[in-house]
């Protein structure tokens, strides 16, 4: 049987889910052993190679993070919404509650800090923002959802294990799943 | 028709992406280069209106990387406002959490994303050029560097429950305890993590000598260095004054509190990149640049506060005659010397008989409308402000982050290491990696540097003026 591929990728989040990831210490050579980790932790939407998984952690932003998860979404047989951003966008998605102008002038206009002599980004190779942050699901089909802020390493550990294994991970084993 | 400008457009994300556009001219020169950081969340805006007893939970999920310190800063702006103190005990476990982050964050810059570079080499081959490839070649290092981030974050789930985004550290001290069985538990892993923060000083140290020109011209413009500095000039990351120094040594400010920042920062907007420009406001935009980070904190400091970091700083300060160091390269041994004052640092705390006290939260309430809180995060000077209404609601919130500060100084790096090393058609996959590890030196959270597992892809399109491609090189 040919080794698993595995990918795990970052949209709009604080790299924390990621963090977690690494958390798992010593048990990533066992992951490694299991599967060829090719991309990490983010990867050029048209340069992903099909994978089996494909951990996602961070909402969609921006009409880039929009064109990436499409292609994630083709490339993956796996897709898993990694973290409560890509869940359900927890913090990413606070300014949903404000019009995105808004929002932006308060950092590059108004902020005290700032001088007088400031411009608003608005170079071309800058990403858009969209005006509403989005969770995965909202996109794409996802296939697992790995809620926590960030998810436990242990959980993270045993859902990776058991899928590379093709079986199907146990929730009832997994001690703290939870949001937050 | 003969300029030329080259993107570099690193595929990758901490918060967003980062790009770099090189502008070169007639002759093939390098004549200018942006760094684009593509990174945009609005915590600013969308904490107005919510209380300010929130902000230690909000704000570090500003950075996973660096959590405690965000909760360090925007506690001590919660206790401004309500006049409150964290107890002695409370004091000795936020500065263990504080150690323990800023070890797990300097242990996996070094030894996940940098030592590839040292011990494979700069133009290995990319698909091994990482911390699985260092697990083939030198199992030993690559799980003594894993598990000396795992001490790192242990220091947190062992107080709090948590590793990352922990919860308990509040207004007015510490809502968990550390036990007798933590504290030893702890106290056990001080013998290894030495062990490899010594490790890791050899590995940089050989690479010093082996490659030593290349150290000593790798990004070397000056700048002003700001850090945070004890009573009497010495190494601190938790709480303590400013100390603002020039390229020369010269120290401009000193035992500043951290409530004045406004006074010597400004900060500029542009147009290319979503993170501002900060500068040193009594020299102006063009002459105000500064650093904040270990190489920063190192060259301000008078002394560090453990005799074997105090050992090393002391071979460090000879580097440049005892006047700041400035090549971007540096900031890896300083790092180093870091991790090991904090390895030595945290064993004083666990012995400290008050450490396992239950004296850990003073109560306060809502007294200020204003509060400012500061802290050193791994790669710097971190500042949050908020202004309340007199219910304790945010009316305002101002937040200076670590790698903002540097964010002129990576620009200006880049452009130098892009004059050293891009020059005419013939651009070679081992100038990717040297512009890559330029940004990498200054460890930001944003960021290029986290080709953590895998290897971080890029694409450089050479472009005529009139946007006709004409190369491109690919690294996947």
């Amino acid at each position: 049987m040919d080794k698993k591929k595995l990918a795990t990728i970052w949209l709009g989040g604080c790299s924390g889910c990621h963090m977690s990831l690494l958390d798992i210490d010593e048990r990533i050579l066992e992951v490694a052993k299991l599967a060829d980790i090719v991309k990490s932790p983010v990867v050029d939407g048209k340069e992903l190679p099909p994978v089996d998984i494909a951990l996602v952690e961070g909402a969609i932003t921006s009409d880039e993070h929009f064109r990436e998860i499409l292609h994630i979404r083709k490339q993956a047989k796996t897709l898993i919404a990694f973290g409560d951003c890509a869940v359900m966008t927890n913090v990413t998605g606070m300014r949903n509650f404000f019009p995105l102008k808004e929002v932006f002038d308060t950092a590059y206009v108004n902020a005290i800090s700032n001088d007088k002599e400031g411009q608003v980004p608005n170079h071309p190779s800058l990403l858009k923002l969209n005006e509403k942050v989005l969770p995965l699901h909202e996109v794409v089909k996802v296939d697992f959802v790995l809620p926590g802020c960030p998810p436990d390493a242990d959980t993270i550990f045993y859902v990776l294990v058991e899928l590379l294994n093709d079986r199907l991970p146990n929730l009832s084993k997994v001690k703290k799943l939870k949001y937050g | 028709m003969d300029k030329r400008r080259i993107l570099i457009s690193p595929v990758t994300r901490i918060e967003g992406h980062a790009n770099i556009t090189i502008e070169m001219d007639e002759n093939g020169q390098v004549s200018d280069a942006l760094f684009h950081v593509n990174e945009f969340r609005g915590f600013e805006k969308f904490c107005e209106g919510r209380m300010y007893t929130e902000m230690p939970t909000i704000t570090p999920r500003i950075c996973g990387i660096c959590p405690t310190s965000h909760t360090l800063a925007s506690v001590k702006a919660c206790e401004m406002i309500q006049g409150s103190q964290p107890t002695y005990t409370a004091n000795l476990l936020r500065r263990l959490m504080h150690i323990g982050q800023n070890l797990s964050s300097h242990a996996l810059s070094f030894f996940h994303l940098s030592s590839p570079d040292f011990l494979l080499g700069y133009d290995s081959d990319p698909a091994k050029r990482n911390i699985l490839g260092i697990a083939e070649k030198y199992p030993e290092i690559a799980v003594k560097g894993i598990r000396l981030r795992k001490f790192g974050q242990e220091l947190s789930e062992r107080i709090t429950g948590k590793k990352i985004h922990i919860m308990g550290i509040v207004p007015g001290g510490m809502a968990y305890p550390l036990t007798e069985e933590n504290r030893k538990a702890l106290l056990d892993w001080i013998p290894e993590a030495t062990q490899t923060v010594q490790l890791g000083i050899d590995i940089i140290k050989r690479f010093h000598e082996e490659h030593a020109e290349m150290v000593q011209s790798f990004a070397t413009s000056p700048t002003l260095y700001l850090g945070t500095v004890g009573p009497t000039g010495e190494h601190e990351l938790y709480d303590g004054k400013l100390r603002f120094m020039d390229a020369d040594g010269t120290i401009l400010q000193d035992q500043l509190s951290p409530t004045s920042y406004l006074d010597y920062i400004a900060e500029r907007s542009v147009n290319w990149s979503y993170l501002k420009y900060p500068y040193y406001k009594p020299y102006g935009f063009d002459k105000g640049f500064y650093r904040v980070g270990p190489l920063a904190r190192l060259n301000v400091s008078s002394r560090m506060r453990t005799p074997l970091a105090q050992r090393e700083f002391e071979l460090f300060k000879k580097i440049n005659d005892g006047k700041p160091v400035h090549g971007a390269f540096y900031f890896h041994y300083t790092r180093l010397i870091e991790a090991l004052s904090d390895v030595e640092d945290a064993e004083r705390i666990l012995n400290d008989p008050q450490v396992t006290s239950l004296h850990i939260q003073h109560h306060g309430r809502w007294n200020y409308e204003e509060g400012i809180g500061s802290s050193e995060a791994p790669r710097g000077t971190l500042f949050h402000h908020y202004k309340t209404d007199e219910t304790g609601k945010l009316l305002k919130v101002n937040l200076l982050i670590a790698t903002g500060q540097n964010n002129p100084s990576m620009n200006r790096s880049v452009l130098e290491v892009a004059r050293q090393y891009v020059k005419g058609n013939d651009i070679k996959e081992g100038m990717l990696n040297r512009v890559e590890s330029t940004i990498r030196c200054y460890d930001p959270c944003l960021s290029c540097s986290t080709h953590a597992i895998g290897q971080m892809p890029m694409v450089i399109e050479v472009k005529d003026n009139m946007g006709n491609l004409l190369k491109r090189l690919e690294r996947h």
